[in-house]
């Protein structure tokens, strides 16, 4: 893993210099998640706040779901666009490792979401006072499982996305009815069971059902069919885009 | 004399793309401390071969030695001995010059050369804050020269390095690859203009629909394919044109008004046409030699001009 930390280090560097690079990834959630707490404290007495299932856990949920698929659509466009300009062919014909470039990119995203769920659950904090007793370090872990997971479904795209100008479109299609159908918006039982049948089908459901559970307090024992889903998913989705991912 | 020692050597290497045959059985070997070229037009397969002597692309059949080394299986073990230079790479858009010949500094097992220098010697210098993306198509160029040398390589790859660059650009970039030379470095470079290969190559392979053609040094070429001389000169006497037919080997003479030109073939032309000129005291007002290029060479063995 030579050079995995230089590589790291340089494209944070060279993303927030990006236009819009901290400013769209790091600020406007927190920005968002802020505003959404006001308006809450606003509409509702903190009595009905404190016993809003949407304001104690789905809105939380929502946004790390939220900057988690950001992060991985963020990671499919750069890859593709690398890949398109002869950038990792490049990197490729130096000794650097292929994991080790694919490594560095997923760091990045990796450190760029954690510094923006930090900074949005701390200024929302005030906002979400049921956030208090959740397990901070449990609540970071079930994350950290579903953002791999997320990354892995990534890296399938960026692998088979023929040009970079179709990068972000299919990444979107692809992952954002995963968050409509994930069971956040509209419990599973409430589902169709046709709809329902979908859902169970979708990675993004466990992601949810593992982050709400966390959430609120679960034992992890839970949610060990959560965590073995994603898991599954995390495997296929590696071992699938080392066999067709394409460096140019 | 020494027997040159070749530290490339490539055997019946074949590779093929779905139905197409890129690189079609070819043979060659490329000795230590010289520039030898790899020579053709767009799409003769010369990329295809360097990237599978590079180790970037895996062949079908065949074998390759690089520095004793197999470029595919022992690929990381060959990359920190030698520096290579893509056609058409780009790096990050917003790298700056100095990030990036840092963290190529930082990637090799052996000490790495010292990239302020050789920036400085680039002209880079003023540059090290510079972004890539500002840079000019001569200075990117040259930043890949950079990073192709951080690590001190014995063999340098450059790949069509003077494609689009202006004719300024050119010439300096050509200065750069004869330094890498005189620092007792092995150059193996592509390219489709000609002009360059006969100013820069001590040897050159014509590589064409995946085949080569011929190797040699490009004299040898010329001569070889393309024996025949042309002396162009003006001369207002009216018994020129008579003798001048008279000389051996003269195989044609073209007048117009008093400009002649003279073709031939053999080394011995000028020399029998300037013996003709002083026997016969004719005073000439302009003389000069016309002698073919590998341009001409390769016209005459593929039968179409390279730019087609």
């Amino acid at each position: 893993m030579r050079g995995l930390w230089q590589l790291t280090w340089i494209e944070i560097k060279i993303f927030l210099r990006e236009p819009l690079g901290a400013l769209g990834t790091v600020f406007i959630p927190v920005i968002v998640f802020v505003a959404m707490g006001k308006l809450g404290t606003k509409l509702f007495q903190p009595s009905e706040l404190a016993a809003s299932r949407a304001f104690r856990i789905d809105i939380p949920v929502f946004a790390a779901l939220l900057i988690a698929v950001n992060a991985v659509l963020s990671l499919v466009s750069i890859i593709s666009i690398y890949r398109e300009g002869g950038i990792l062919k490049r990197l490729r014909a130096t000794p650097l490792r292929p994991q080790t470039i694919l490594t560095a990119h997923v760091l990045v995203k990796l450190i760029l979401s954690a510094i923006t769920l930090a900074l949005t659950l701390f200024a929302g904090k005030r906002y979400y006072a049921s956030g208090d007793n959740v397990h901070a370090i449990g609540f970071t872990i079930a994350l950290l499982i579903s953002v791999c997971s997320i990354l892995s479904i990534g890296f399938l795209i960026a692998s088979i996305v023929p040009t970079a100008r179709f990068a972000q479109p299919i990444g979107s299609v692809i992952l954002y009815p995963m968050i409509a159908l994930s069971g956040l918006f509209v419990p599973l039982r409430a589902m169709p069971p046709g709809m329902r049948w979908a859902a169970r089908a979708l990675p993004l459901t466990y992601c949810v059902s593992l982050l709400q559970g966390i959430w609120k307090g679960d034992q992890w024992l839970a949610h060990v069919g959560d965590v073995a889903v994603l898991a599954v998913v995390f495997l296929f989705c590696t071992a699938l885009s080392s066999k067709v991912f394409r460096w140019e | 004399m020494i027997a040159p020692k070749p530290i490339v050597k490539v055997s019946a290497l074949r590779k093929t793309y779905d139905s197409f045959v890129a690189v079609d059985d070819i043979s060659f070997e490329v000795f230590d401390g010289e520039i030898f070229g790899l020579i053709g037009p767009n799409g003769a397969g010369k990329t295809t071969t360097l990237e599978c002597v590079e180790g970037l692309r895996t062949r079908d059949s065949g074998s390759i030695t690089v520095l004793g080394l197999d470029p595919f299986r022992d690929i990381y073990k060959l990359q920190d001995r030698i520096g290579v230079q893509l056609q058409e790479a780009q790096l990050q858009k917003r790298i700056k010059v100095k990030e990036a010949v840092h963290l190529w500094s930082s990637l090799y097992r052996k000490p790495a050369a010292d990239g302020d220098r050789l920036l400085e010697q680039l002209g880079l210098a003023e540059k090290r804050n510079a972004r890539f993306m500002t840079l000019s198509g001569g200075q990117k160029q040259r930043l890949f020269i950079v990073l192709a040398l951080i690590n001190d390589p014995e063999l340098v790859f450059l790949d069509e390095l003077t494609t689009g660059l202006d004719p300024q650009s050119r010439h300096a970039i050509w200065e750069l690859v004869r330094g890498i030379r005189a620092r007792g470095k092995t150059v193996f470079l592509t390219t489709h203009l000609m002009e360059e290969a006969e100013r820069l190559c001590d040897r050159v392979a014509i590589i064409e629909h995946g085949k080569i053609i011929d190797i040699d040094t490009p004299e040898k070429l010329v001569n070889k394919y393309c024996p025949e001389r042309t002396v162009v000169l003006t001369a207002e006497d009216p018994r020129a044109e008579a003798y001048f037919r008279g000389i051996p080997r003269v195989e044609e003479v073209v007048r117009k008004e008093m400009r002649f030109t003279i073709r031939g073939s053999g080394d011995d032309l000028v020399t029998e046409v300037i013996r003709c000129l002083s026997e016969n005291q004719i005073r000439v007002s302009d003389f000069r030699t016309v002698l073919p290029t590998l341009e001409d060479v390769f016209l005459r063995v593929t039968g179409r001009s390279i730019r087609d």
